[in-house]
């Protein structure tokens, strides 16, 4: 069976910055990876690779078998264009730390915008189905808002059906509770537990223990540019096999 | 463990509503005298223009619609509009070079910026004027070849035509730079958001950036468009026939300087005052979505809430049931009109 994400010996710098020194890691489809680290360890970075925002600088990654920003001719690498960077981007969502809603929109108007403009579906059935998953992240009485009349629990659960508004195949959050005030951290966290129920495959850079615990199949702790540790959440969380985790784990829990 | 008053009161039933603040106010005295001496100066300049006898105040009626004051009023307005629309069209442009990852574009821009505002605009007017001087004729064809034709310079570039493509380069180097202002303001990750969402590079700008950037682009054009309004008088120097042109031509031969000075004073206020009326309905169009707070009204929406609230206070009183459908009426009508 074809993996949803292959990340092998993935490698980025900044400047003279190493940030990822060969991240290896396999996620299988329908399967939820949490990935921790103290900050500075790379983990936001990762993620923005998978999407490509970020171009690799060696090593190879793979989402749903299809490498990522080059195209693979007879062993060669090419740059992908602009095209071919949005048709893989299209097909993986992505949720921010910061939101990001479009604020000169309304609601409906951020969910369907992607649909509309690069599917080119109809302007009636993307708002059919953006009212739909307004409805199920439990918005379905704010569609006409703008974002900025919304709280911040609240805007990042449009931002999530806007990033489901275009079916993705896979989709990654980076930190998404962390600019939240803590009682609006669990309504975000409900809709993306049932979002993992519903067979989703995800990959979720958090600090939210509690969330690594009960969803995550699999926990992966990044530290200095590397993969530290991976497996199941109790045997990470709970077992720690490396001393820089069990430091880690020391700390946040 | 002492109980506190404070706990006390947590405990008891709500305790009545403490009374309003009934202070005496301070007087400014200071304001008073302040504005009362503002008014008298300013009554003071009105009087002595009034009552001046150097200024034949019926001349100024006369020649405000005066026809080529009007023609003069009309060439002014045309001039600034076309100016500004090639302005922010080609800015625009210049502006996306500027911040292009492309170093020959972004040197090219720098170059054009740095020469249309570096040099007087008065010379560049007379420079597009006499551009015949260095290419006698203008044709088009294929470099290297004899296909193609060409006519005479001075045919394509009369008076208006210089000025206008003086104008609009003046203006296009000035709005590139309010533009990249404007495209620098929107938050980064509103790109990048819309690029995860699989938009191509263009279509970020078009629909996501630059409605963000118009909030703070609107502003300073605004300005940019009055003064263009006043630098079209500039063109004079190339007898382009613009209102301010247009009034010394008439006082040339009639000696009424102060009295057609006059008219076209009012002229440019009137169309300023347009101009100002228009930025305030943009401004408000791109500023939605900007506040938690609905925006406040419009002037006309006021005016008209007032009316409405006016005639209904009046049929109420006509109508002989003490209950009137007013208030409600009114509350619904003023959520639809926002």
């Amino acid at each position: 069976m074809t993996l949803a994400v292959e990340a092998q010996q993935v490698c980025k710098r900044f400047g003279r910055n190493e940030v990822l020194k060969g991240i290896n890691l396999q996620v299988s489809r329908g399967s939820v990876v949490v990935i921790l680290g103290p900050s500075g360890s790379g983990k936001s970075t990762f993620l923005r690779c998978i999407n490509h925002l970020e171009t690799i600088d060696a090593g190879r990654l793979y989402v749903e078998g299809e490498l990522i920003g080059y195209t693979d001719k007879g062993g060669v690498l090419h740059e992908m264009r602009d095209n071919d960077c949005c048709r893989q981007r299209a097909d993986i969502g992505m949720v921010f730390q910061q939101f990001n809603l479009f604020p000169h929109m309304t609601t409906i108007a951020n969910v369907i915008a992607a649909p509309t403009k690069v599917k080119g579906e109809s302007k009636v059935s993307a708002t059919k189905r953006g009212l739909e998953l307004l409805a199920r992240v439990g918005l379905a009485d704010k569609a006409d808002h703008y974002p900025r009349q919304l709280s911040g629990g609240q805007q990042q659960r449009v931002a999530i059906a806007r990033a489901l508004a275009m079916q993705p195949k896979l989709m990654l959050f980076d930190e998404p509770t962390s600019a939240l005030d803590p009682e609006l951290v669990k309504e975000v966290l409900d809709v993306m537990q049932d979002l993992a129920r519903g067979g989703m495959t995800m990959i979720c850079v958090t600090h939210e223990m509690g969330f690594a615990r009960e969803v995550a199949d699999t926990v992966v702790f990044i530290d200095g540019g590397y993969v530290v540790e991976a497996g199941s959440p109790r045997e990470v969380l709970l077992n720690p096999q490396q001393q820089r985790t069990k430091d880690f784990l020391s700390k946040v829990l | 463990m002492s109980e506190t008053p404070s706990m006390k009161a947590a405990s008891a039933p709500a305790p009545p509503a403490p009374a309003p603040i009934r202070a005496v106010p301070i007087r400014h005295y200071g304001r008073w005298v302040g504005a009362a001496v503002s008014i008298g100066v300013l009554v003071l300049i009105i009087r002595m223009f009034v009552i001046t006898p150097n200024i034949n105040w019926e001349r100024v009626g006369h020649y405000l619609t005066f026809s080529d004051i009007l023609s003069g009023l009309q060439l002014t307005i045309i001039l600034t509009i076309a100016a500004m629309a090639v302005g922010l069209g080609l800015g625009t442009v210049v502006a996306v070079m500027r911040l292009s990852v492309n170093p020959v574009l972004r040197t090219l821009s720098w170059v054009y910026i740095w020469f249309f505002r570096g040099t007087p605009l008065l010379m560049q007017i007379l420079f597009c004027f006499n551009i015949a001087i260095i290419l006698p004729e203008i044709g088009i064809g294929i470099p290297f070849t004899d296909w193609g034709g060409s006519v005479n310079t001075n045919v394509i570039v009369t008076p208006f035509v210089a000025a206008l493509i003086a104008l609009s380069l003046n203006e296009a180097a000035y709005m590139s730079e309010i533009v990249r202002a404007g495209i620098l303001v929107v938050d980064p990750g509103q790109t990048e958001a819309a690029v995860a969402l699989g938009m191509s590079r263009s279509l970020v700008f078009r629909m996501i950036v630059m409605p963000q950037a118009m909030r703070a682009i609107v502003p300073p054009t605004g300005n940019e468009l009055i003064g263009l309004l006043k630098n079209t008088s500039l063109v004079s120097v190339i007898a382009a026939q613009e209102l301010l042109t247009r009034a010394q031509n008439i006082y040339a031969q009639n000696l009424l300087v102060i009295e057609l000075l006059f008219v076209a004073a009012f002229w440019y206020l009137l169309v300023t005052s347009l101009l100002m009326w228009g930025q305030y309905y943009v401004e408000r169009y791109y500023a939605k979505g900007s506040s938690s707070r609905p925006l406040p009204p419009t002037p006309t929406q006021k005016l008209r809430w007032w009316l409405r609230r006016k005639l209904s206070a009046a049929s109420a009183s006509h109508s002989s049931t003490g209950l009137s459908p007013a208030n409600g009426h009114q509350a619904t009508t003023e959520e639809g009109v926002l």
